[in-house]
């Protein structure tokens, strides 16, 4: 793999055009992520954050634009080349998608079982870390994903996405669904892993206390275009009507006191 | 002091293994230990959880330095030591021996399972049932006529294929046979009464298991998996009401169809071969077959048609209640349907006969 200077961008998004059946869901947008920061992307349901995010990892054909990750782009590779940048992120899906047959230290195994040529007995203990680095209780690993509450399959699902040690890891809506005291949790997470990992994070998320408490920046979408990206403070000094909604809205109260 | 060097990285894991092992191979327990990181181009988790169980594996007596390594490095080391790998959790295994007998008892309880369950199922049909006859819930004609079409009538052309093929070679091995007594007419009587008394029928079921058993079973699983029925239940809305009655009312109401439709066809099938390759004019075979009928025969493979739709029904509604969270129990229940639908299916057939035979019918 080329390596890249700190300072390049590791996602690079230019005009980007996905459409499905004529019509444009994302219409020209760009954005940059830098490495190593935790980036928060918010906007409307039906603004193409979801979109975006499959199109990136390559999920959704994109129609226009170019989408560069480690300074390459993904479309044109061959696919040995993207088998290899798909080795170098790990996507946590909004429902956590594990796979229902396995047992969570399978879950978090098939990763590296796939990809590397890890000794079993050593893959094991690999696997074992990770539980233990997301903060999953020991008794979890040998239950089955429709075992596990809420939270748990969050934190197995961010154990599998982390198994082949990421750069960039994707994550679609994490603190949906969890209590205020599981999201702080998982927020506190997702810092530490940051700090001690350098990972570079891309997120979609609606929870506005994770966006003053993990975000580096904060892109925000609206109706297939970027209306906005810069820190939270730049953000709340937007007028634009949808962002001062947001941000001034009765559930983001809280937010102009601190 | 261990001086590293390279990318300590997960993809070198066997390599980084193998290293610290022969590099740790000869030595006695050290005082103190120093890993020197000038040299080292990458670190991730896996190469800090590799030295990191190194160092464990020496106790907490021997102090550990590290020496020339980067913020980001240094970050990293102090977050793998930081968590405590728990032990593996051993799941509970019988003894070698012992398994057989765990596994007749699950088996065991299992099928003793089922047949309270399958009766469970027909009890809440019959009460929903019941609950529709006496206007206190409504009668679902729009579901009703869309699971006959579903179950029935897209049916038809794969039985009538089926049937036909059947017949025809029923035929044609009778013929063969019979040729040898010189009384080929005969095949008409054997391919009339098999046709109608069974192989219409059966053929028929067995589709309707394959076909319709495995749909609903599956749709029920996934409603299931999905909360749909308890969305329904909250509702008041009885599941059984909404979801197994249609179902199982187009099957009752279809399955005589469809094997009557069968029968047909393989009379038609055992005509075309008779006349082809028995030499026997279609006229000589419908007045043969007009000897060879009577209601009765009909009435025979008829009434045994609600019987088999309603083990059809029973065991596919009760599969798909039993489907759990993974997608691999809804395959499984699936699967269970569809086998344990023919197979009952072909069983009371063959109960059926005996006691057709038995009083003489």
């Amino acid at each position: 793999m080329t390596r890249i200077t700190p300072t390049d961008p590791i996602i690079s998004i230019r005009d980007l055009v996905v459409g499905f059946n004529g019509r444009k869901v994302i219409d020209g947008f760009s954005l940059d992520v830098r490495r190593g920061e935790v980036l928060g992307i918010i906007g409307p349901s039906g603004s193409g954050k979801s979109v975006t995010l499959r199109t990136v990892v390559g999920l959704l054909p994109k129609t226009a634009g170019t989408i560069e990750v480690f300074g390459r782009d993904y479309a044109s590779l061959s696919r040995q080349q993207r088998v290899e940048i798909e080795r170098h992120w790990g996507v946590l899906f909004q429902q956590g998608a594990l796979f229902s047959a396995l047992t969570v230290i399978e879950n978090v195994e098939f990763p590296m079982r796939e990809h590397l040529d890890v000794p079993r007995k050593l893959r094991r203990e690999i696997a074992r870390f990770k539980i233990d680095q997301v903060g999953l209780p020991p008794g979890a690993e040998n239950l089955y994903p429709s075992e596990l509450s809420g939270g748990m399959i969050k934190r197995a699902a961010l154990a599998r996405a982390l198994a082949l040690d990421p750069e960039i890891v994707f994550l679609d809506e994490p603190t949906a669904g969890l209590d205020p005291i599981g999201a702080a949790k998982f927020d506190e997470l997702v810092l530490s892993l940051k700090d001690a990992l350098g990972l570079t994070v891309y997120m979609v998320t609606h929870d506005l206390d994770s966006l003053v408490t993990v975000c580096d920046r904060i892109a925000a979408l609206g109706k297939g275009k970027l209306l906005q990206v810069g820190t939270l403070d730049e953000l709340l000094a937007s007028d634009d009507p949808w962002l001062t909604e947001y941000f001034h809205g009765p559930r983001a109260r809280h937010l102009e006191k601190t | 002091m261990a001086r590293l060097a390279g990318d300590w990285t997960t993809r070198w894991a066997r390599q980084m293994q193998s290293a610290l092992d022969k590099a740790f191979a000869g030595h006695s327990r050290p005082d103190a230990l120093e890993f020197d990181f000038e040299a080292v181009t990458a670190l991730d988790t896996v190469g800090a959880l590799l030295l990191a169980q190194r160092r464990a594996s020496f106790g907490e007596a021997v102090r550990t330095t590290i020496a020339g390594a980067s913020g980001a490095q240094a970050n990293l080391l102090g977050h793998v030591n930081a968590i405590e790998v728990h032990a593996p959790e051993k799941p509970l295994r019988l003894p070698l021996l012992l398994r057989p007998f765990e596994r007749l008892g699950r088996m065991t309880a299992a099928a003793l399972g089922d047949l309270v369950g399958i009766h469970a199922v027909l009890g809440r049909t019959l009460a929903a049932l019941a609950a529709t006859l006496t206007l206190r819930a409504p009668f679902r004609f729009a579901a009703l006529v869309n699971q006959f079409d579903l179950i029935v009538f897209r049916a038809v052309p794969i039985v009538v294929l089926i049937s036909v093929v059947v017949g025809a070679i029923i035929t044609q091995q009778s013929i063969l046979q019979l040729n040898n007594f010189g009384v080929a007419i005969y095949v008409v009587d054997l391919a009339a009464i098999l046709m109608l008394r069974e192989v219409g029928l059966l053929l028929a079921a067995i589709m309707i298991a394959g076909r319709s058993g495995s749909a609903i079973t599956a749709e029920i699983g996934s409603m299931r998996m999905r909360e749909e029925l308890d969305a329904l239940s909250v509702m008041g809305v009885d599941p059984y009401q909404a979801l197994i009655l249609p179902r199982m009312l187009a099957l009752l109401i279809g399955l005589p169809f469809l094997a009557f439709i069968g029968a047909m066809s393989g009379l038609a099938g055992a005509a075309i071969v008779a006349f082809v390759y028995g030499g026997i004019p279609i006229d000589i075979f419908l007045d043969r077959l007009q000897d060879a009928l009577n209601v009765r025969t009909l009435l025979v493979g008829l009434v045994k048609a609600p019987f088999m739709a309603i083990i059809i029904g029973l065991v596919a509604a009760n599969e798909g209640f039993k489907v759990a969270g993974s997608a691999e129990s809804l395959g499984k229940h699936t699967t269970a349907s569809v086998v344990r639908a023919i197979f009952l299916v072909i069983v009371a057939d063959g109960v059926f006969a005996m006691f057709f035979a038995a009083i003489g019918f």
